[in-house]
């Protein structure tokens, strides 16, 4: 398929859905195409093996790290007086930042009427439900006793306690555990269609009988679809919101404390920011491998890549002017103790993880402006993984070296992680990596229904005039009619 | 191209059934079904088809109300919780008052969107949707698997008042389907 790897497409029209599907594509190509990787089990590339293996050995590492933790303490990372917050705080943020980008595509871009959406938006979602599972484990684990982490909640109980609401800890539990679950139910319910879609092609007979149990009956009736779309459309109406939330309740475990680089109001919007440049990095960075190793390309398409990265590019720039209003505060603001941590961050012991930062955060971005690099895959993969150094590296300034510079110079210290730290991080990865590669497998991970809607209406333009159809033939029968060899049946 | 399937008891038949190619042809067999006087009668196809429900005259707004409702229910028990709770453990923290509202916005804020968006839109769209539910007699129609895959289908229901079985089923066949059939209960 020589029009599946078309990195110049046609000049944009007005046709909002002008190049979002290339290729000839029917809604039986769709269907079978996307499918057909849940269905065939035995037809899965080396290369999931080789991936999911990897990251089946890291899961381990983290599993053994996690019971290392439970028998000794925390005391095994590099947590201590000052920096009692390293690592594990600094990866619960990056790891629910990424999460956020999931929400951002499925909901935002659902009220936007943004029709990109479409393919990527069920593996972002996917994403974010891994990401929150990632995030999750941190600060249940630095609680020292997660046995008793039910703690955290509201529940009458015989010590007559209950949570502190007015501390931003509490708000944080509130804000991830709503904001886990309505994900959650966000990505059950856009895959209620695709289940009962995979019900009535399963061909082995257990399959068959799990996807019916959980497509719970779906029969695509008008009724029901009318229903449904209104639901989702108030699902995206309500995590749109949430997402802004989460990430501002989490900011706010930092700036609502007085700790010096903490105690400002831009946290909100510059974490928000933030989340999203890092999340659309990690959908890029999984999009790419999965494309090619999948033959989606005809569903995630250079378009798509190329709006994500201007997407990027955009929440860069926000995330960049959060740094260089932040350095002008701590100026402006006149609090010796504030002036002093902006000249340790730059110019102390951490100067190197400040600089990295810019140059993640600030400089390598900028290449976004150039199309070239936009629609260059390994430029774009490479920026992304920039991007998540680059990310991680900020949360990593926050915390260690406002903790370890406080307004009394008696707390002053240097943070190490330890191997703990190393391999619990890397473990979450394999976690990630575990589960996402765990649903690539079982789940489809194109929203099928949707394809067929974005056909429907691509189709729609063609007939309208548009001229150049996304289909390439504006002349040919209707859609469901045509007898075309599906397009991606030689890859 | 056209099959009838014949039922096997007339007493049990819960419909006909026409299966189309295209969305804009269910559309206007819905029109012109509605046109023609029939009233008990439902679409099905794999995505959702606009105009559809306009050509059924179908429309149910209780699912934005239910979301409604839900949420300010979550909003109110999520502020009564704090307001509760800091009344039977009373904490001074530098003289504050004890209903400090303005940190219960964050809580409250979450607890609405949490039920308008579980209890309100998840469990209210399924339940009146009438999920989860084990059988329905329209998948005793044939080919019906394709209705959640690239076919569209019109049953018009054999409780419906005008419903008879050879002048309903002639009345869809001239609408363009590819198959019309009978569908037992």
């Amino acid at each position: 398929m020589d029009s599946t790897i078309n990195t110049n497409p046609p000049a944009p029209g007005n046709d909002p859905t002008e190049g979002l599907i290339t290729g000839e594509h029917t809604y039986e190509t769709i269907t079978d195409k996307v499918s057909s990787i849940v269905i065939n089990q035995r037809k899965q590339p080396l290369s999931w093996y080789v991936i999911f293996g990897g990251a089946f050995i890291m899961l381990n590492v983290m599993m053994a790290t996690i019971t290392h933790l439970l028998f000794k303490g925390i005391g095994i990372w590099g947590i201590n007086i000052p920096s009692g917050w390293g690592w594990d705080i600094i990866n619960f943020v990056w790891w629910i930042g990424i999460g956020h980008a999931g929400t951002l595509i499925s909901a935002i871009l659902l009220l936007l009427r943004q029709q990109w959406r479409t393919s990527i938006n069920r593996f972002a979602e996917a994403m974010t439900l891994f990401a929150v599972a990632c995030a999750g484990l941190y600060p249940l684990l630095h609680t020292g006793r997660p046995w008793v982490a039910y703690w955290l909640f509201p529940y009458p109980n015989v010590l007559g306690m209950w949570p502190q609401f007015r501390s931003p800890l509490v708000w944080d539990v509130f804000a991830v555990s709503t904001y886990a679950t309505v994900s959650a139910v966000f990505w059950f319910v856009g895959l209620i269609p695709d289940l009962a879609t995979m019900r009535d092609r399963a061909t082995n007979p257990a399959a068959k009988v799990i996807f019916a149990c959980l497509s719970l009956g779906w029969r695509g009736s008008a009724q029901h679809w009318q229903r449904y779309e209104a639901a989702y459309l108030m699902l995206a109406g309500l995590s749109t919101p949430l997402v802004l939330s989460v990430h501002s309740i989490v900011s706010f475990d930092f700036s609502v404390g007085i700790v010096p680089g903490w105690h400002t109001t831009i946290f909100p919007p510059y974490f928000v920011a933030g989340a999203v440049y890092a999340g659309f990095a990690m959908v890029l960075l999984l999009a790419i491998p999965t494309r090619a190793i999948y033959g989606l390309k005809d569903f995630i398409t250079m378009k798509h890549l190329d709006w994500m990265a201007k997407i990027m590019l955009t929440t860069g720039l926000m995330v960049f002017y959060g740094y260089m209003v932040e350095a002008f505060y701590s100026w402006y603001g006149g609090d010796p103790a504030e002036m002093d941590m902006m000249k340790h961050r730059m110019f102390g012991p951490y100067g190197w993880a400040y600089w990295m930062l810019i140059s993640c955060n600030g400089v390598a971005p900028q290449f976004l402006w150039f199309p070239r690099v936009r629609r260059s895959i390994p430029a774009l993969f490479i920026l992304s993984l920039i991007v998540s150094l680059g990310m991680w590296l900020e949360r990593f300034v926050i915390v260690t070296v406002s903790l370890t510079r406080t307004a009394i110079p008696a707390t002053w210290g240097y943070y190490t992680p330890t191997v703990f730290d190393w391999s619990m991080f890397l473990g979450t990865m394999g976690q990630f990596l575990f589960l996402f590669f765990l649903f690539i497998r079982f789940v489809p991970m194109i929203a099928i229904f949707e394809m067929r809607d974005l056909l429907h209406k691509s189709h729609h333009d063609d007939t309208n005039g548009n001229g150049h159809g996304v289909n390439g033939h504006t002349e040919a029968p209707p859609i469901g009619t045509q007898t075309t060899i599906p397009a991606g049946a030689g890859e | 191209m056209m099959t009838a399937t014949t039922g096997a008891r007339y007493n049990t038949l819960y419909g006909i059934v026409a299966e189309f190619d295209e969305a804009e042809q269910v559309v206007h067999a819905a029109t012109e079904a509605r046109a023609a006087g029939y009233r008990k009668m439902d679409a099905y196809t794999p995505f959702p088809v606009h105009g559809l429900d306009e050509a059924l005259e179908f429309h149910d707004a209780r699912v934005p109300w239910v979301v409604f409702l839900m949420g300010l229910t979550g909003c109110c028990s999520g502020f009564a919780l704090q307001v509760y709770t800091s009344l039977d453990y009373p904490w001074n923290v530098g003289g504050r008052p004890l209903i400090s509202w303005p940190s219960f916005i964050p809580v409250t804020y979450e607890c609405t969107i949490l039920f308008a968006a579980v209890f309100g839109a998840v469990f209210g769209m399924l339940a009146l949707n009438g999920f989860p539910r084990l059988h329905h007699p329209i998948f005793n129609a044939p080919r019906f698997e394709l209705a959640t895959q690239d076919k569209f289908f019109l049953c018009i229901e054999a409780v419906d008042p005008k419903f008879d079985r050879e002048v309903t089923a002639q009345f869809l066949s001239g609408l363009g389907p590819t198959h019309v059939s009978e569908v037992e209960n």
